[in-house]
């Protein structure tokens, strides 16, 4: 008995150095990753793992602020138009060789070939030349504006200055690519043995549906400062499925909490549940082209007044979104504007509501009638009945609801089939431009209002070529007041994120962008 | 027996392109495309995206080129999941359905058919009765209800059993198989006992009991052969639906099966991806229902002659 009692202690012995040495993050990652070739993905739970597998020029910090990434050093030319990057001298692949300028050339230069079918090209058309490029006008990849000046230093010119031009650098279509990789493997590049990478990790395994597993890079310039030695992305679709896990200890991180869980998940996982502001709006877009919109901007004006955001925040949505007064939320160097009429309390909004509606011809005997379209969502549904009722008793607009399964909706959408529909937009980078952007005149089915106007568009244009931050912020606070004088649409909160996060992880930081680099956390 | 086999072969092939045909056509029915998100693409990319694809090309020509593929053992590119072609994702997904499919299956046998036995032989009495509650039960509770259930017992309040995931280990197995092989074993229970009664009561058997031969004899060497045979004919049809009916158990335990891309597939509008697995499922399905005929024209000859 002795005998095996010392066989077990020894055995324990043996094993407890094995399990000590290796720390290993498991993280629910939403859908199943559509691919790792970052000039072809477009979401979020590819970017998430090319993050840990990629570093571009510029890079976050754990709060989500940027800081210098392949790049130690940058000075911009005084017209904004020239930057000029200065590459870290100790920069590796994954395989030990060396990271150049010319890399970075090579990456984007893909990015924008028409061939690459890239959904994303568009991203790097502030890039002089490079626009023209992607639309397969220029065939000369040389006429992109980004040069290697030496293997340490790279220079890209502008075709205006661009205040969120670093910020876009740490998008993941800006990324350096190996060459050599790319064109020994073609299309298996992203496969296990095959991805050479220059971030803090490699990967190492992947299994569809199942799981990515990547592990720590040795090469990464800052090695010795990541803690975590393998991190597993697991897709989880079902959200409830992702929280059994996450109970049950499979997870240490969720990407999401079921709407429907919020209340209960405050309750009994306080510690774990984070929950902070992200740059995202949730809004309803009013189709200008349709009679009952086009030209009425006091009606307009009644259907927003008339929704409580207040009530459905905290009634409905429950996940300590906050209510949109504006269209821009809380970004970098931008003043958040607001409708005029948020200072006014609710009844005197109400009577507002009533008169505008009134002004706009329609009589409780003679009501408006609307159809709302939303994608296939319980929650889009609970607002969507909720804004409904809450017009139904300001204004007596009499509403119908439209539910459509998600490719039906986007179809709709694009063909403009619809009167009001629920929509969302999350920026691609920390500045207002990125939300602005969306209702100029030229921008296409972006703008699902089919917003136009000359005074919107010109303050605009004056902030792309404006070099002064203060003079770009201003010109665009100024474009905002514009856009929700007229509402074209009707912002109804700021998105928030939901996560959670398990107490042995240390290192999380919430941040508006959501970023959260396996390289910065630890676990206990 | 050569020569049917053959001729079920012949006739199997116009059945798989009608169902490619229909198949291609129905999902190209379906609003909205693979290249559709929320934030639309400038046309110009869009126009990239669609000649990287073929999807230029009017909708004859497309199904042509698919066919050819096809017959090439090419199912193309997955639209979505862009490093992997179709066969990648079925070759990597369908063992893994198979294997959920036959220990589901095997579960469904080892339970059922000793528990349809015993009720047979405990006809109206208590045991009888009991077992086909629980039969009912099983095929009436749909397993979306059942898997989570199982999980959150198993998984979150006992600790004893992963929640999700697969592969790591046979206790990752455990509640996916039961909880897809429920309704199964209802099934074969039930199935057993009325094919048990109806054998017991037929003029050979009591003609046996009346030789007064052992109740355990009787069992193996008359009542069985004879009682398994409308079993045999569920099987195909059984193991079709519970390796294509895995869908919903795999998308709430995370297993990376063939049944997952389905969903997925068609949800993304994934036109190869969705094509591909039921091009697939078609295969399966034909050769499934093939292996049965034969399996009953084994135990049964009049069939194959007939």
């Amino acid at each position: 008995m002795l005998t095996i009692l010392r066989l077990v202690a020894f055995a324990l012995f043996l094993y407890a150095p094995l399990s000590l040495a290796e720390t290993v993050l498991q993280r629910g990652n939403g859908a199943e990753p559509e691919t790792l070739d970052f000039h072809k993905s477009s979401g979020v739970p590819e970017a998430n793992i090319q993050r840990d597998l990629f570093e571009g020029l510029v890079t976050e910090s754990a709060d989500g602020k940027l800081q210098p990434g392949v790049a130690e050093s940058w000075e911009t030319s005084a017209d904004g138009k020239t930057y000029t990057f200065h590459l870290r001298k100790e920069v590796k692949w994954s395989d030990g060789s060396a990271l150049t300028a010319a890399d970075f050339v090579y990456a984007w230069r893909r990015a924008l070939a028409p061939e690459t079918a890239s959904d994303y090209a568009f991203i790097l058309w502030p890039v002089a030349g490079a626009e023209s490029y992607s639309k397969g006008e220029s065939k000369d990849p040389a006429s992109i504006a980004i040069k290697a000046v030496d293997p340490h230093t790279l220079e890209v010119q502008l075709n205006a200055p661009t205040a969120y031009f670093l910020g876009m650098l740490t998008h993941h279509m800006t990324y350096p690519l190996a060459q050599a990789e790319l064109e020994k493997f073609g299309k298996d590049w992203t496969k296990p043995g095959n991805l050479v990478s220059n971030g803090a990790y490699r990967l190492s395994e992947w299994q569809p549906q199942s799981h990515i597993k990547l592990e720590k890079n040795p090469q990464y310039r800052d090695a010795a400062n990541v803690a975590i030695d393998t991190v597993k992305y697991i897709p989880t679709e079902d959200k409830n499925t992702e929280l059994k896990r996450f109970r049950a200890g499979e997870l240490d991180i969720t990407d999401d909490i079921p709407s429907d869980q919020t209340a209960w998940v405050k309750e009994n996982l306080p510690d774990a549940f984070r929950n902070s502001a992200y740059i995202g709006t949730y809004y309803y877009a009013l189709n200008l082209e349709h009679p009952a919109f086009k030209d009425k901007p006091k009606l307009r004006r009644a259907l927003s007044l008339a929704i409580d955001r207040e009530i459905l925040t905290e009634k409905i949505t429950q996940s300590g979104e906050i209510p949109a007064y504006g269209w821009v939320p809380a970004v970098e160097g931008y003043t958040q504007q607001t409708m005029e009429e948020k200072s006014l309390d609710k009844a005197a909004r109400v009577a507002l509501a009533k008169q505008l509606y009134a002004e706009s011809g329609y009589t409780a005997d003679k009501p408006l009638e609307l159809e709302i379209l939303y994608n296939t969502s319980d929650n889009h549904k609970k607002l969507a009945v909720a804004v409904a009722a809450m017009w139904k008793q300001t204004l007596g607009v009499t509403t119908q609801l439209r539910n459509e399964e998600w490719k039906v909706y986007l179809s709709s959408r694009s063909q403009k089939q619809f009167q009001v529909i629920r929509s969302g937009w999350i920026g691609d980078y920390n500045d207002a431009y990125s939300f602005l952007g969306l209702f100029k005149s030229d921008v296409g089915e972006m703008n699902p209002s089919n917003y136009k106007n000359p005074e919107f568009d010109r303050l605009m244009k004056e902030a792309e070529t404006q070099a002064d931050a203060k003079l770009r912020s201003e010109a665009m606070a100024q474009a905002e007041r514009v856009l929700l004088a007229d509402m074209p649409i009707v912002p109804v909160y700021h998105y928030t994120t939901q996560h959670l996060v398990s107490s042995k992880v240390t290192g999380w930081v919430d941040n508006v962008m959501d970023v959260h680099p396996s390289r910065y956390l630890g676990i206990k | 027996m050569l020569r049917y086999v053959l001729r079920r072969l012949w006739g199997a092939i116009p059945t798989l392109l009608v169902i490619i045909t229909l198949a291609f056509f129905l999902i190209r029915l379906a609003p909205g495309g693979p290249f559709d998100s929320e934030r639309p693409v400038p046309p110009e990319i869009a126009a990239n995206l669609e000649r990287a694809y073929h999807l230029d090309q009017p909708l004859p020509v497309q199904y042509g080129y698919y066919l050819l593929n096809v017959l090439q053992g090419d199912f193309g590119p997955s639209f979505k999941y862009k490093d992997h072609s179709v066969s990648e994702l079925i070759a990597q997904g369908f063992p893994v359905s198979l294997q959920l499919g036959m220990l589901a299956m095997l579960l469904a046998l080892l339970l059922g058919i000793p528990a349809g036995m015993a009720a047979a032989l405990h006809h109206n009495r208590p045991l009888d009765h009991v077992l086909m509650a629980v039969a009912m039960t099983g095929i009436t509770i749909p397993n979306f209800v059942m898997a989570p259930l199982l999980a959150l017992v198993f998984g979150v309040f006992l600790q004893w059993l992963p929640v999700a995931g697969w592969g790591s280990g046979w206790q990752s197995m455990v509640l996916p198989v039961i909880a897809l092989a429920l309704p199964q074993v209802a099934y074969a229970a039930r199935l057993m006992r009325a094919s048990m009664l109806e054998t017991l009561s037929s003029p050979h058997i009591r003609t046996a009991f009346a030789k007064g031969l052992p109740l355990r004899l009787i069992l193996w060497r008359h009542v069985l052969k004879g009682a398994l045979l409308p079993l045999i004919s569920w099987l195909g049809p059984a193991t079709a639906a519970i390796v294509t009916g895995s869908v919903v158990i795999e998308q709430i335990f995370g297993i990376p099966g063939i049944g997952r891309h389905f969903v997925q597939g068609a949800l993304n509008r994934d036109y190869t991806l969705v094509m591909g697995v039921v091009v697939f499922y078609g295969g399966l399905i034909i050769a499934m229902n093939l292996l049965v005929d034969v399996l009953y024209g084994w135990f049964d000859p009049r069939v194959r002659y007939g």
